[in-house]
């Protein structure tokens, strides 16, 4: 497991749940055979035929990041294209003291890519029922945190006012609960950001092509989905209960959302929840080889870290600090010079200062991942009992003007939009 | 003076300036400064920049008088290209349009048959059509049936800086062709650019070159400055180069009567 952090340590049991439900959970935690197979599809899950599980499967298992030396990392800094076997040495250890060069061909690939222009977006969550029992998520079914669902007067006016800031490219989110945020409520969230927005992202739970196709048809542009962690035994440990749990079905969602019509499609692993470096690879590997398949999708990166969630103070996420986050990133850079690099508000201001040069592409501002809470949060009403409580905490909290400016005064170029509804 | 009659003929507009800036992948801030030192009289622009009601748009930072040349990049086929040139014009931006049609978005490659289809629907429209292609001749000339204004190879891989790659097959074009050749996509240095002048090409556009150079306008008058030499060069017709050895001063078949 390398440096995948213990799942005691993720675990937590929150107050105020009843002791049926309390013992359900400890089950769900201890004995593994009252767990559902993780590779098993549940009934109305679309399979489609695609190889690319089983290729990134072996590619992770094969990988032995201890394997490469700084001799290994030199050769590869000289390569023009840069390998599947060059990215695993430039992810692995011995490439930590070429961290500044890494920087310095990233920041050309980037530069070369994308110029000097970084886009802005915010994220809206629109409901926080889940279904599901991931460990370490806030959301989780087992955290009695204030759910909610935004009815579509709601959602609306969330959205008048987040456009009113500028932001011209929103990405909806929802807890992962079908029954309660239906295919079709996504749909009308999506129709209401089509007025407001002029790129409408969706990170929602996975789906199948024909729903793809539906959300597309009302207004979705592209479709981020996180597969958390590409360690299949590990992901056996963490996602005990729900649809989520499905470990293929998730996998394959960016390629039947692609087969859906979305234009673009995001990928991620939650870096720490096992061995960070091979998740790395993994996650750019299912990124490289989708776009091999579909040569037209935009194709993107984000890299979440383990933050500390909702009442739960002491989750020690995984050993990957800022140097080796940054390795990481450098590493998926060189290795796709083409695709966009998002990085959250989980990272702090300074980080995302830095890595904006460097790298990433797309950086949220203006953003709360609580429910219903932009009028406060945007100081137009004070916070009410109405919102839902956040999924975790966020590090930077500049609003859209804010690093509107900031942006700037680095030398970049802010682009709020640069999409055309066709 | 001959000079005069030198001018870049692309519909029914005439220029002087054979330099195409683009607008990408730097701060728009120095559009202005980059417009001014190239001497362009021609800009292109992402429509999808443009669109938009961002504080700062694009347009408002283009001088005035200078000829906007929207781009479809983004287009994916013959119908979003067409879709997009509508908006462009909707938008204010004028009758030319640069068709762009990519299905990879690691190279970013046109295609060139779904190009062909947009040009023909487009130039019946009544836009000036500028197509971006892969200098394939039998294309060439089926974009000229289709009524294009220009023909636009590229020299190498978009944003790659790499030069005149395809600089045999662009020469063909411009042997072959009547419509102006312009290239474009792959021009990462003046030399390069004064390279295609002296080729024959009509024009250059240059983006990626200026955007990832320290100085934007210094960089911009330096592309002004080699395309004139080229064009020059050209216009003057070159000297032969020679091949191999020098040669003989008395010639070899001196000796026929």
């Amino acid at each position: 497991m390398g440096n995948a952090p213990k799942r005691s340590d993720l675990i937590f049991d929150a107050a105020g749940l009843s002791p049926a439900a309390l013992a359900r959970k400890h089950q769900l935690e201890r004995d593994p055979s009252c767990r559902a197979d993780v590779m098993a599809y549940l009934p109305g899950m679309e399979v489609i035929e695609s190889d690319l599980k089983d290729r990134v499967r072996a590619a992770m298992a094969a990988y032995d990041p201890s394997r490469y030396t700084a001799a290994d990392v030199r050769r590869t800094l000289e390569h023009n294209r840069i390998s599947i076997d060059d990215l695993q040495a430039l992810l692995s250890p011995a490439a930590a003291p070429f961290l500044e060069r890494m920087a310095e061909r990233a920041r050309a690939e980037t530069v070369r890519h994308f110029g000097n222009t970084v886009y802005i977006f915010t994220p809206l969550y629109i409901a926080n029922h889940c279904e599901n029992y991931c460990v370490y998520c806030g959301f989780n079914c087992y955290n009695p945190i204030r759910r909610m669902k935004l009815d579509k007067e709601q959602i609306e006016r969330e959205m008048e006012i987040i456009a009113k800031s500028g932001m011209e490219e929103i990405l909806l989110l929802t807890g992962e609960s079908r029954s309660v945020s239906g295919v079709e409520y996504i749909g009308d969230a999506c129709e209401l950001a089509r007025k407001y927005f002029r790129l409408v992202g969706l990170e929602v739970y996975p789906m199948n092509t024909d729903e793809y196709r539906y959300l597309r048809g009302r207004g979705a542009d592209y479709v981020t989905v996180f597969q958390e962690t590409y360690d299949v035994e590990q992901y056996e440990k963490l996602h005990l209960l729900g649809h989520k749990r499905v470990w293929p079905y998730r996998f394959d969602a960016q390629e039947r959302a692609l087969m859906g019509g979305m234009r673009g499609v995001a990928f991620s692993a939650l870096l720490g929840l096992s061995d960070f470096r091979k998740d790395a690879l993994a996650t750019a590997l299912h990124a490289y080889w989708l776009q091999r398949k579909y040569p037209e999708a935009e194709i993107s990166l984000s890299c979440p870290r383990l933050r500390p969630i909702t009442n739960h103070a002491d989750v020690r996420p995984g050993e990957i600090g800022e140097r080796e986050l940054c390795q990481v990133l450098c590493a998926y850079r060189l290795f796709l010079p083409f695709a966009g690099i998002t990085v959250s508000s989980r990272e702090s201001a300074s980080f995302r200062n830095g890595i904006t040069k460097i790298v990433a592409t797309k950086v949220s501002a203006g953003v709360s991942t609580g429910i219903g809470d932009h009028a406060s949060k945007y100081g137009e009403e004070s916070a009410s009992e109405k919102e839902g409580d956040e999924q975790f905490e966020i590090s930077d909290a500049r609003s859209l003007a804010k690093m509107y400016a900031d942006l700037t005064g680095e030398g970049l170029q802010p682009v709020l939009n640069d999409y055309v509804y066709v | 003076m001959p000079e005069d009659k030198d001018k870049l003929i692309l519909g029914d507009s005439a220029f002087t300036s054979r330099f195409i800036l683009g607008s990408g992948k730097y701060s728009l801030s120095l559009v202005k400064a980059a417009v001014e030192d190239a001497g362009a009289q021609i800009i292109t622009l992402s429509v999808r920049r443009a669109n938009t009601q961002e504080k700062e748009n694009i347009l408002d930072y283009i001088p005035k008088g200078v000829t906007l040349l929207p781009n479809t990049s983004g287009a994916r086929d013959a119908k979003e290209a067409v879709r997009i040139a509508r908006l462009a014009r909707e938008l204010g931006c004028g009758d030319f349009v640069k068709i762009e049609i990519m299905r990879d978005t690691k190279y970013l490659l046109p295609d060139n048959q779904e190009t062909i289809k947009a040009t023909e629907q487009l130039a019946a429209e009544g836009f000036t059509v500028l197509p971006y292609m892969y200098p394939d001749l039998n294309v060439a000339r089926d974009l000229v049936k289709a009524g294009a204004a220009a023909i636009m190879p590229l020299g190498a891989p978009i944003g790659s800086n790499k030069g005149l790659a395809t600089a045999d097959f662009i020469q063909i074009l411009i042997d072959e062709i009547e419509l102006p050749i312009i290239v474009d996509a792959g021009i990462g240095a003046p030399s390069q650019a004064c390279r295609a002048m002296e080729m024959g090409c009509a024009a250059v556009m240059a983006n990626t070159a200026l955007a990832t150079s320290g100085d934007v306008p210094r960089m911009a008058r330096a592309f002004r400055l080699a395309i004139e030499a080229g064009r020059e060069a050209y216009r003057a017709g070159l000297g032969r180069v020679l091949a191999r050895g020098a040669a003989a001063s008395d010639p070899l078949t001196g000796f026929l009567r």
